[in-house]
């Protein structure tokens, strides 16, 4: 099956910081699609339903998040995630 | 049964009578080591009873705090935190070592973040570490104390005590400690009652226990009737704190009808929570030890932080102290290592007159959110008046550059903070717009008592004539220069030193939030004519 691709800006206050992580995460889990997240296009990918990986990453205010997906649910998977990171978390 | 009777110090007033818990502290503790297949399902289940705690936790917070575990338990349901643990395992190494190691790598990782935000995030990992090494080490056992139980410990580190529910009585004891460590400012802030210096004796703690938090005595087994009366005396304490907080909205007038400033020291925006700000005559102590890392550079982000305190304060004034790091403050990369007496060594001024660059960036936001309300900067640490000229100086740059600028500032009022002797018999030499008198560092220096020794922690009482004439002095010294002199050290809120205090001429106290409608209440049972007299 092939990758399905997204990307979208962190422009949230902390970037993905604790409670942002912990929200991703919990969203991922809720797909059956593998799904990764990255701070360059070409990687190194991370795997999105981590928080401990998803910690490591850094990922601050202002970078790009690229996001891939494979399976079933893997566009809407995608669509959700992209849209979370567009309404801030919910944080601000 | 034997009664027994152990004498400790007094850190926090009020009596508590409740079963013993006792903390052991993670240091010095040691566990066998097993098979690999041991090791691996020992902290496969040390690292599940942290989950389970932690699950459990989440359900009694609300707000930012369950946020906050919100986050701890999500690390612990994710099998990438162990992985590496386990790998250490399968190499031969212990459970606890392995899961050390692993979250040593995982804490570096966020401490060398440049963002602040992650790096913050380092003690929440610091905090998971402990609790399944706890778990590993079996000193976890009976869960977190229960409610109206004594917690009986070496010593108790800010979380801890936080992590307990005092609102149903309860008290501590511990081993070592002191009366103006952290926890104590805590519990005294809380109303626990609290003993601490108990030496050796702790670790024989049992059963049920009496503890008298002002009289600094823990009673071991103490018989119906001495509970009965102690449950009295602490519903009589409860009584004049209900009675104290109905009123703690109006001024505080002695009898005789003189106005007393009360005022409180913040240390972080939870104080700002504690109390409403009508209750205050201003802040009169804020900490600004939370600049560590990038923050030290950031002004933005410390205008914010200032602005915050202003619109609290909503017009009264609020003292902001400039950043003092030394001593038992470390900031690493900026105070000095290795000095073989850090309390008299490069701290407060010394280091910011020494660091002009970070100095000034605080400046700059200081005076921006000076024109927010009454601002006034208080300089820690001051032992000489060329080092008021010298921070002076630097202000004066800093209002220069902005007026160049078209940025909003304004001037602030600029004063020292009183807690080295010399400066204190000093004070009619220094041009500051006012003094606040520090008294739990002046008070360490004057006596030659270290704060936090047990040991000695007698010998450093504010009470002595030598250091209420240092009060005195610098009273007078501020009275014939017309400015304002204040007191921001734990004897402000000490409702036995307060007597002494406004004796000595001092007409301004800055407490902690908790305790401001007791100590405003005891401002009212006090006569200044009658006190005159017995002198």
């Amino acid at each position: 099956m092939q990758d399905v691709k997204a990307h979208a800006l962190l422009i949230n206050e902390v970037g993905l910081h604790a409670r942002p992580s912990v929200k991703l995460t919990q969203l991922a889990k809720r797909f059956a699609a593998t799904i990764e997240i990255a701070i360059a296009a070409d990687g190194p990918w991370t795997d999105a339903k981590s928080p401990v990986k998803i910690m490591r990453v850094k990922a601050a205010k202002g970078e790009t998040l690229y996001m891939r997906a494979n399976g079933t649910d893997a566009e809407e998977a995608l669509r959700a995630l992209a849209d979370l990171v567009n309404r801030k978390f919910d944080e601000e | 049964m034997v009664e027994r009777c152990i004498r400790g110090r007094a850190a926090s007033e009020g009596v508590a009578v409740g079963p013993a818990v006792i903390l052991r502290a993670l240091e010095g503790a040691s566990r066998a080591k097993g098979s690999l297949a041991e090791e691996h399902a020992t902290l496969a289940a040390a690292v599940a009873r942290a989950r389970g705690e932690v699950a459990e936790l989440i359900g009694t917070l609300e707000g930012d705090a369950a946020e906050l575990i919100g986050f701890q338990l999500a690390l612990l349901e994710d099998d990438a935190l162990t992985e590496s643990a386990y790998a250490h395992i399968e190499s031969g190494v212990a459970a606890e070592a392995a899961w050390r190691a692993a979250m040593a790598a995982e804490i570096a990782g966020y401490e060398a973040a440049d963002d602040e935000y992650f790096r913050a995030r380092a003690s929440d990992l610091a905090d998971i570490r402990d609790r399944v090494l706890r778990h590993l080490f079996g000193l976890a056992d009976d869960g977190p104390a229960p409610a109206g139980a004594i917690v009986v410990a070496r010593d108790l580190a800010p979380s801890a005590f936080l992590s307990v529910d005092w609102t149903k009585g309860g008290g501590i004891v511990l081993g070592d400690g002191s009366p103006t460590s952290h926890v104590a400012m805590l519990a005294r802030g809380r109303g626990v009652p609290m003993v601490v210096g108990l030496g050796p004796a702790w670790e024989t703690l049992s059963g049920l226990l009496l503890v008298d938090g002002g009289a600094g005595l823990v009673e071991i087994g103490p018989d119906a009737e001495r509970v009965a009366r102690a449950r009295a005396q602490a519903a009589t304490l409860v009584q004049r704190r209900a009675d104290a907080m109905a009123h703690q909205l109006e001024p505080a007038l002695t009898r005789d009808g003189t106005r007393i400033s009360v005022l409180v020291n913040i240390s972080g925006p939870a104080d700002m929570t504690a109390l409403p700000a009508a209750a205050c005559d201003g802040i009169g102590l804020a900490r600004t030890e939370f600049l560590t890392g990038n923050l030290l550079g950031d002004e933005e982000a410390q205008y914010q932080a200032y602005a915050e305190l202003m619109r609290w304060a909503d017009g009264r004034p609020v003292t902001i102290r400039t950043l003092d790091a030394g001593g038992d403050k470390p900031i690493p990369g900026y105070t000095v290592d290795g000095e073989s007496n850090p309390f008299l060594g490069l701290r407060g001024i010394r280091l910011s007159l020494r660091h002009p660059g970070i100095f000034r960036v605080q400046l700059r936001a200081l005076a921006r959110a000076a024109v927010l309300g009454s601002l006034k900067v208080m300089l820690p640490m001051v032992t000489n008046a060329r080092e008021l000229e010298e921070a002076r100086a630097h202000l004066r740059a800093v209002l220069a550059e902005l007026d160049d600028s078209s940025i909003a500032f304004a001037e602030p009022a600029f004063g020292i903070m009183v807690e080295v002797p010399a400066a204190a018999l000093a004070a009619q030499d220094f041009a500051a717009d006012f003094f606040s008198i520090g008294t739990n560092d002046l008070t360490q220096y004057a006596t030659a008592a270290s704060r936090d020794g047990a040991e000695v922690a007698d010998y450093a009482d504010v009470l002595h004539p030598g250091v209420l004439a240092m009060i005195a002095h610098v009273a007078r010294a501020g009275r014939a220069r017309g400015v304002d002199v204040s007191i921001c050290g734990d004897a402000a809120g000490d409702a036995r030193a307060i007597p002494a205090l406004l004796k000595a001429g001092v007409r301004a106290l800055s407490v902690s939030p908790g305790l401001l409608p007791m100590v405003k209440a005891a401002i009212r049972g006090l006569d200044l004519a009658a006190l005159a007299e017995d002198a």
